[in-house]
């Protein structure tokens, strides 16, 4: 059977997957008595016609961007790094360490520092797993579920009987600084003629979008991008072209922890001003969608991080404005890895039936 | 620590271990025959709420009619079991018939079951995503183990017999009387050799002309059934009803267990009661602050059983080796 042509691969099978997705959703609403199409306009409301939605839903995008691009890294190595949650908790911790530790001149200043503490502490907690998968063998996606445990607990301890200010109540950590305080989008010169009132997206936005252009051209325009790529195509030939597995796989998966670290700079430093037990909030597990679905290219994943804010802003508006439950996000987010993980080639295998039926132009390769 | 206390945590441990059990032995049907799933925490899951909403379905008609020939809590359970099949079909479509990648097809199986059982839940019922309070015969009661009163004044052994292993509901029994059972269909039998062929080498199992697919789909029906037990023991006897995200993890640890044990039955009994007894640890604060004589924090008991796995994963404890065909769509035609 013909291969598909590259642009239904890259473009048809992620939107005929995304369609599927959507249809599932639609008869999940559906039964539970409420109407979908009132569903889908609640969404685009309330992410998209205002100025609050758009701010909350590009604040979400911006954790997605990080996520998403840990998990592509991850990807392109072969290798699945299913634990970018506990890694993001842990660069909470690195944001929240280096803000309360330090005492910075200016939040310039404070957000670099913060940025390298997140990124260590995120690839901190990958380097047992990445260790493991690369001298031991053993399975990194198996172990990284493990540490998503492991660092759950480990915040919850710091939390409670480290970070918690002398007679607070709740378990988080004391305020940082307020000069350390990220500029949200309504207080950008310019921006803020589009956002009048405080919305949660902040400058890290900017970050994400660097960051995704940065990962986009170690892996295609560098030699440690091509080494980490040879390695997820086939170990053997990379092995035989002489590129060392264990380092390639150490190299990608820190990297890899560190962009899921990245993140917490977004919604610990940018938004919440303090660090707070469950501060990921699934993040790093919508980053798994967000690779997915942006084909593992950090264009795709800069886009399908967009469309999962819509997704998540949307959803908790459907929770406010009507009967449907803020879960339902949780089913959508299942639903789209689902067919674009893992039902994948059910899609394929349909359109190549569809294509061979086509009538065929000859190819180029014929004609050469 | 006085004897009563002893009693009281394996007491617990023996409760908490079963969910645990059940969900490890299903992981290890599917496993060795080269399915990965991480998906056991799905299918509790939509087992627990199913079983546990059904059962309060049924015990709440006036007029049962027909359904009254059982117990609510046995068509809850039934229930219970026909959702998790549900969830397991479809990460075989996904894995078996459409070659899919396994484990992000187990990973978002556990997502949407998570979000379809709370939304289930409170759809029904308008309680906040859980299921009313189970009484009555809506739940799993204690079973009394014979000559129970006539032991209970030998010292020792009577009030270990009485608190211990006396007073679960059914399904503890159940689930540890499939460890045998499961041995012995694994290593006893001709379905249980070609089902542990089918996880190393599936390809000599073809080349003998048996169906790896109806092989793999009949180990992922075994897998179902026993997640349905498990997640129907969560809502209707550990429990009094469904509540949100309540396996709370112990899909997860189901697999450190089965991990632990190396994928042997026998091995997962005690893995389980391990893990069980690090959760009635630390349930209980008081008693290892007893013993150590220092004040431990609770996050650090709910971190072991996953601390330990990693060390078994590392090597350090014995070697894990995992069923060699697992994880690998199998592809007939080359």
């Amino acid at each position: 059977m013909q291969p598909l042509p590259k642009w239904a691969d890259l473009v048809l099978v992620p939107l005929i997957s995304l369609t599927l997705a959507a249809f599932v959703t639609a008869l999940v609403i559906l039964s539970i008595g409420e109407s979908p199409w009132f569903a889908l306009t609640t969404m685009v409301q309330g992410a998209l016609m205002t100025a609050s939605g758009w701010g909350h839903t590009l604040f979400y995008t911006t954790s997605f961007i990080f996520t998403g691009l840990a998990v592509t890294v991850g990807f392109h190595a072969g290798l699945f790094n299913i634990g970018g949650e506990g890694q993001a908790q842990l660069g909470g911790l690195g944001v929240a360490l280096a803000c309360l530790c330090i005492p910075w001149p200016h939040w310039t200043l404070a957000l670099f520092g913060a940025s390298l503490a997140a990124a260590a502490f995120g690839a901190a907690w990958i380097a047992i797993p990445a260790w493991l998968q690369a001298k031991r063998g053993s399975h990194i996606v198996i172990t990284t579920i493990m540490f998503n445990y492991i660092a759950a607990s480990l915040l919850m301890f710091m939390l409670v009987d480290v970070l918690r200010p002398m007679g607070a109540q709740d378990p988080s950590s004391a305020r940082f600084p307020a000069e350390l305080a990220l500029p949200r989008f309504n207080q950008i010169p310019g921006l803020d003629l589009l956002f009048p009132r405080s919305v949660p997206a902040n400058v890290t936005l900017f970050l994400a979008l660097a960051a995704a252009l940065v990962i986009w051209l170690l892996l295609w325009h560098s030699r440690t991008g091509y080494r980490i790529r040879a390695l997820g195509k086939s170990e053997g030939a990379a092995r035989y072209a002489g590129i060392g597995p264990v380092k390639t796989t150490m190299t990608a998966l820190l990297i890899s922890g560190a962009l899921a670290g990245l993140m917490s700079v977004n919604n610990v430093m940018g938004d919440a001003g303090r660090l707070l037990g469950n501060s990921a909030a699934g993040a790093g597990f919508i980053g798994i969608a967000v690779a997915l679905m942006g084909r593992n290219h950090p264009l795709g994943v800069v886009l399908a991080a967009f469309l999962f804010g819509f997704i998540f802003q949307g959803g908790s508006e459907l929770g406010f404005m009507t009967a449907i439950p803020i879960e339902m996000r949780v089913v959508i987010q299942g639903l789209v890895i689902l067919f674009t993980g893992a039902l994948d080639m059910m899609v394929r295998m349909g359109l190549e039936r569809v294509f061979a039926r086509l009538p065929r132009r000859p190819s180029k390769a014929k004609a050469a | 620590m006085d004897y009563a206390s002893v009693l009281q945590l394996l007491d617990s441990t023996v409760r908490l271990s079963t969910p645990l059990l059940l969900a490890c032995l299903a992981g290890l049907w599917s496993e060795r025959a080269g399915i990965f799933d991480i998906g056991l925490e799905g299918k509790m899951l939509a087992a627990a709420m199913t079983s546990a909403a059904v059962a309060a379905l049924v015990a709440a008609m006036p007029d049962r009619g027909a359904l009254g020939i059982l117990a609510p809590v046995i068509w809850g359970l039934l229930a219970g079991i026909l959702a998790s099949l549900a969830f397991s079909m479809l990460h075989g479509v996904a894995s078996i018939t459409f070659r899919g990648n396994q484990l992000i097809s187990g990973f978002a199986l556990n997502f949407i079951a998570a979000g379809l059982t709370s939304l289930a839940a409170q759809s029904i019922f308008g309680q906040g995503g859980r299921t009313p309070q189970l009484a009555g015969d809506a739940r799993f009661s204690p079973v009394t183990l014979p000559f129970t009163d006539t032991l209970r004044n030998v010292p020792g052994i009577g009030p270990f017999y009485a608190e211990v292993l006396s007073g679960h509901a059914g399904l503890v029994y159940l689930a540890f009387a499939i460890v045998p059972l499961t041995w012995w269909l694994m290593y006893r039998t001709r379905y249980g050799l070609r089902l542990r062929a089918v996880g190393e080498n599936p390809a000599a199992v073809d080349t003998a002309g048996v169906s790896v697919i109806r092989l793999r789909y009949s180990a992922l029906i075994i897998t179902g059934i026993l997640c349905g037990l498990a997640g129907a023991y969560m809502s209707t006897a550990l429990q009094a009803g469904f509540g949100r995200d309540m396996t709370a993890g112990r899909g997860y640890i189901a697999l450190a267990a089965l991990i632990f044990a190396k994928w042997r039955p026998v091995a997962a009994l005690w893995a389980c009661l391990l893990f069980g007894f690090f959760q009635a640890l630390a349930l209980r604060p008081d008693i290892v602050t007893a013993i150590v004589q220092t004040r431990v924090p609770g996050p650090i008991l709910d971190a072991l059983p996953y601390i330990l796995t990693v060390l078994v994963l590392a090597g350090f404890i014995g070697k894990a080796t995992p069923p060699r065909a697992g994880g690998e769509p199998y592809v007939k035609e080359r």
